[in-house]
């Protein structure tokens, strides 16, 4: 046996196609780490509100409550770690652009 | 109401990517996480709301705050070019959200997805702890991973002879 979407999961759907396309062209259109990182956040959060949408529809909220609960775990690591690497080129370089990354090595 | 709220979410996340100056496109990201953890608690994701808005609404928007305050020091005229530069490659963004939404309400998919009946869907603390215990072990792993990946970042370079 299963269990039929409704009609209504369309709704969520177009607002998570939305946040997609917004945090995808947040990190096209700049060259400014800070804000590449930021479009990645954003994208980060249209894939939360899909997981918890999911739950919602399939009647698993407690399994999607778990998932949510380690994306943003591994969202703030992320967030941690990149800004680590931001400093690290902001002191080597004094610029946030994105350019300066592919002088690293190592 | 729920549409009301998503539609404030989006506006915020437009707002974070659209906005020039980068600490009001942290407050703009904090907004979002904000908004995110509204609509969570309105479809019944309590502990995953608080968590939201406890750690991305608070603890992240902290650290975007700090890396900004290190990283910012620009004469106004060039804040003012760059601005200009900025406008220009990101004025389509709201049009083409706006087109994408107005079309993708049109198209009307039929929804099929079938999924298998839910099993007894219990309390996420639950859930969490004695079904997805692999994930926690995972989570752990990450998280020391993410201390060692700052202490290695912050490490001050070793002199000569050391």
């Amino acid at each position: 046996m299963a269990i039929e979407i409704p009609q209504s999961f369309w709704l969520y759907f177009i607002f998570f196609a939305l946040l997609l396309v917004d945090g995808l062209w947040c990190m096209l259109a700049t060259r400014n780490l800070v804000r590449i990182l930021i479009g990645v956040e954003i994208l980060m959060k249209s894939v939360t509100f899909l997981l918890i949408v999911a739950g919602y529809f399939s009647g698993r909220m407690a399994l999607a409550q778990a998932l949510v609960i380690t994306v943003i775990v591994i969202e703030v690591v992320v967030v941690v770690v990149v800004a680590g690497v931001i400093l690290g080129l902001f002191r080597k370089h004094d610029s946030l652009d994105v350019e300066n990354t592919r002088q690293m090595k190592g | 109401m729920m549409t009301a709220l998503l539609v404030v979410l989006v506006l915020a996340a437009l707002w974070a990517s659209m906005t020039t100056p980068l600490l009001r496109a942290a407050l703009a990201l904090a907004l979002t996480s904000a908004m995110l953890a509204v609509v969570m608690f309105s479809l019944g994701a309590t502990l995953a709301a608080v968590i939201e808005l406890s750690v991305c609404a608070g603890l992240i928007s902290v650290v975007f705050v700090s890396v900004i305050s290190l990283t910012q020091r620009r004469p106004f005229k060039e804040y003012l070019a760059r601005r200009r530069a900025r406008l220009r490659r990101l004025w389509p963004l709201p049009v083409v959200l706006l087109a994408l939404g107005i079309g993708l309400s049109f198209v009307r998919a039929p929804v099929q997805i079938a999924l298998p009946l839910p099993a007894t869907d219990g309390d996420v603390r639950t859930v969490l702890w004695n079904l997805r215990q692999l994930d926690l072990f995972g989570q752990i792993l990450i998280l020391l991973a993410g201390v060692f990946g700052v202490l290695v970042l912050f490490k001050k370079e070793a002199k000569d002879g050391d």
